[in-house]
């Protein structure tokens, strides 16, 4: 092997050591964060996988076996129609996360465009849509997600759009107050001198710059999301039977179970607090790495 | 000369004692006057007009507000035992044919409001029942078809003719939603008036009503039964969930939820409260049933209809459902039990009740095949209810899947989910139910028949129309049984125009201090609570 060949391998090797070390640092350095991922790895690659890894069907009735705590064969026990409940968990995550991330991206990314028209161009527009914001953020989340499914109907179509019309507002406003202060960096300024369309100039300058924060918020609306989404199914203006969802799940099993068979509340409850524990650890080690100020410190 | 015997003695002084127990046991069981009797409900009432509706949540909380003309003994209402509410002495018997029946009316009775009681309001009452206008709902009204005519002689007389004798009239005049309002409400406010309104002239006044909160009554000082009713008032407290119904017992904040519990909760409150509560229970003259939408393709094809109801395993269902779920027994249209209803060989001939399920799920596939129905996603409407309807509804989901259907289900709160079956029909399928309150099989299987004002599947079927004649005309029980089964036969297998699934059992736990009242074979009936009252010594 000649010596140029040499070099690049060692510089291959070099590469990929200092990827996992980089990667090691940054869970040295945020380890709690490093366990959110994990978390949500683990619930993504169970939801994907969720037809290899689970051994029955989610919704198909077993009544022979109703009720019957955990067991070699049911490891999370089964529930009142003796559907294995390890299985409509695993079910579930996929539900939680298609629900989450749906509601999460749509929210946020409508907050990024509406933000930063507000704040690029400022004045009569951006006076009326920070009112609207004002008036849209004024209600609690729940209540807003409630009004809007209550109006809507149930089912995971209309969830989505619950969860989603009050995270807009939200992420609008925290992308508009970064947008305003890009707006006045000069290259914005010399953008618009070269006679650069608006579209160019907030798409191609302004928007890379508030990257930041969109992702910070992205991140933290999937953990808010699966909540919220628990708390619809949960009221029963959610996902509707017998779709697994957590949040329904704990809904079947507390309302009736919880003293004679525990774990079909229990488990479903376990997963949401995990689930959004981790998504909110995530977002925080995100938000800690992506803010300059907080990385120098 | 015997001897003393020391065994004699004690077992004197015990009986003695005993005796005592009994007198005192007896004088304590007198009813007491006083006390807010709290009670849940787990749903709320579409409105407050109990002609139109057809749901436990517009009785309890209104029905001690209202008198009808008789009604089964609240004393024994296991009974198909008539007594007089508003009528004089004994229900009266029938004269010239049997198609005539004179009811004398007791005098000084008012509406809550002051106007005094005639019959007039009786019969402005009953022609709304029974010959309600164009557009005006009226439930139970193809339970009268009988009556060809009501009319008020004189202030304190009501004549009811009928077309023909019927051993149904009497069961079907004692359906305690028979309401009396004033004929001046009627005339003066229309008769969609009592959908927002109560005047009653019953044991218990309005009060106010909260929507999703609470209905609320006050003692009537005027009611017509003398001493009666002994509660002060009541407070009926509206609590969807389950849990949160069963919570207000343990936690004495409600004394009694009449419509009933599942076999699980009823455990849990004994192992919790021992002595200071009783349970009482009965089998239900109440069916749940799968309603389809015979306007909307492919549910307007029979052997679409069939196949639904084929797939259904009900005597597992039974089996498994009757520990969780506030059904047991499995039935075909008539109350199980009851004479005229089918045997379980006669039953096992009908679709969907065979005991062969796989054999039955063959042919349900092969009918939809027939039919051209492949990959068929049912929308179905389901009921914010937990007993029975979700609970019911989810198992039936699986059924379905079992021959191939896919179900899409959308649980609506009450007065929505009766929106959707009565009026806009969007669904394909729809949960439904038909509980009676008096067991009285002729006018109970009413409900089948495509003319019923509460039949919500918007079928035609003259044939089934014209079997029900007969069996209203039917004298003798011989009779009546072999149509009974024509009528089942067209109802439920060969048209399928509903699908009955499981019989209801229900199950009352309640605060012992709660006496007076009575379990019913429906949680319909016994609701004026004008018998009820508190022992203020277990409270």
């Amino acid at each position: 092997m000649s010596t140029p060949e040499i070099a690049v391998i060692t510089d291959e090797l070099e590469e990929k050591r200092s990827l996992v070390a980089k990667t090691w640092d940054l869970c040295r350095r945020q380890p709690l964060g490093a366990a959110g991922a994990l978390i949500v790895i683990v619930m993504m690659v169970a939801a994907a996988l969720a037809n290899v890894v689970s051994a029955y069907d989610p919704e198909l009735n077993d009544l022979e076996h109703m009720l019957e705590g955990p067991n070699a064969w049911h490891w999370m026990g089964t529930d009142e129609f003796g559907r294995d409940i390890l299985t409509r968990i695993i079910y579930g995550a996929r539900t939680a996360l298609a629900i989450g991330f749906t509601a999460a991206f749509l929210g946020a990314t409508g907050g990024l465009v509406l933000g930063v028209a507000s704040a690029y161009f400022g004045g009569i527009i951006d006076l009326i849509v920070q009112r609207i914001v004002d008036v849209v953020m004024a209600f609690p989340l729940i209540i807003m997600a409630l009004v809007v499914v209550a109006t809507l109907g149930p089912g995971t179509e209309n969830v989505i759009i619950a969860i989603t019309i009050p995270f807009i507002p939200q992420c609008a406003r925290v992308v508009r107050s970064s947008a305003l202060s890009i707006r006045e960096i000069p290259y914005v300024d010399a953008a618009r001198a070269l006679g650069f369309s608006n579209g160019r100039i907030i798409l191609r300058h302004m928007v890379p710059n508030v990257m930041a924060p969109y992702l910070i918020m992205l991140t933290a609306f999937v953990g808010q999301a699966i909540l919220l989404e628990a708390v619809l199914s949960y009221l029963g203006m959610g996902v509707q039977d017998p779709t697994p969802a957590w949040g329904l799940m704990l809904k079947g099993g507390a309302e009736e179970f919880l003293e004679s068979a525990p774990w079909v509340s229990i488990f479903p409850g376990l997963a949401i607090s995990l689930a959004v524990f981790g998504f909110n650890l995530f977002g925080d080690a995100l938000r800690d790495v992506l803010d300059p100020k907080l990385r120098r410190m | 000369m015997k001897c003393f015997n020391p065994r004699i003695a004690i077992a004197m002084v015990i009986g003695f004692a005993l005796g005592l127990g009994a007198v005192a046991s007896v004088s304590a069981a007198k009813a007491q006057k006083g006390g807010i009797l709290q009670f849940v409900v787990a749903g709320e009432s579409p409105s407050k007009d109990g002609h139109r509706e057809t749901t436990y949540a517009t009785i309890h909380p209104y029905a001690p507000m209202y008198s009808v003309l008789i009604r089964v003994n609240p004393d024994d209402p296991q009974s198909s035992d008539f007594v007089c509410d508003l009528c004089k002495g004994k229900v009266p018997k029938p004269t010239e044919g049997d198609t005539k029946y004179t009811f004398k009316l007791v005098k000084g009775v008012k509406f809550h409001d002051g106007t005094p009681l005639t019959a007039h309001d009786v019969v402005a009452t009953y022609k709304k029942i029974i010959f309600p206008p164009q557009g005006i709902p009226s439930a139970r009204k193809a339970f009268f078809k009988m009556v060809e005519s009501v009319t008020a002689p004189d202030n304190h007389t009501v004549v009811f003719k009928l077309k023909f004798p019927s051993g149904a009239f009497l069961p079907a005049l004692a359906t305690p939603y028979n309401w009396i309002y004033a004929k001046k409400d009627l005339d003066e406010h229309g008769y969609n008036w009592h959908r927002d309104n109560v005047n009653g002239s019953g044991p218990f006044m309005f009060v106010q009503h909260q929507p999703g909160a609470l209905v609320e009554g006050k003692r009537n000082p005027n009611y017509h039964h003398k001493g009666q009713p002994y509660l002060d008032g009541f407070k009926a407290l509206v609590a969807k969930k389950m849990s949160v119904r069963i919570q207000a017992i343990r936690g004495n904040r409600a004394a009694i939820e009449f419509r009933g519990f599942p076999p699980k909760a009823r455990d849990d409150l004994v192992n919790a409260l021992g002595d200071k509560l009783k349970v009482q229970e009965s089998d239900w003259n109440c069916s749940l049933l799968a309603t389809p939408n015979h306007k909307r393709k492919p549910f307007d094809d029979a052997r679409v209809r069939r196949a639904l109801t084929l797939a259904v395993n009900r005597w597992e269902g039974s089996k498994y459902l009757s520990k969780i779920a506030i059904v047991k027994t499995v039935g075909g249209a008539v109350f199980p039990g009851h004479p005229l209803a089918a045997t379980k060989e006669e039953l096992t001939q009908l679709a969907g009740y065979g005991t062969d399920i796989e054999k039955a799920r063959k042919e349900a596939r092969q009918l939809l095949v027939q039919a051209g129905v492949s990959n068929l996603t049912i929308d179905y409407n389901n009921r914010d209810v937990d007993q029975p309807y979700k609970v019911v509804g989810t198992w039936l989901i699986d059924q379905w899947k079992q021959v191939g259907l896919n179900v899409k289900q959308t649980v609506r709160p009450t007065p929505q989910f009766y929106a959707n079956l009565r009026k806009s029909h969007e669904n394909d399928v729809s949960i439904d139910f038909n509980c009676q309150s008096v067991v009285n099989p002729i006018a109970d299987v009413s409900k089948f028949l495509c003319s019923a004002g509460n039949n919500y599947s918007q079928c035609e079927d003259p044939e089934l129309e014209a079997i029900y004649d007969k069996l209203l005309r039917a004298a003798s029980e011989k009779e009546q049984r072999s149509l009974m089964r024509q009528y089942e036969k067209r109802a439920l297998d060969e048209q399928a125009i509903m699908g009955v699934t499981l019989w209801w059992y229900k199950i009352n736990p309640h605060r012992a201090y709660v006496k007076g009242w009575k379990i019913a074979p429906s949680h319909y009936l016994n609701q004026q609570l004008d018998n009820v009252w508190l022992d203020q010594s277990m409270m």
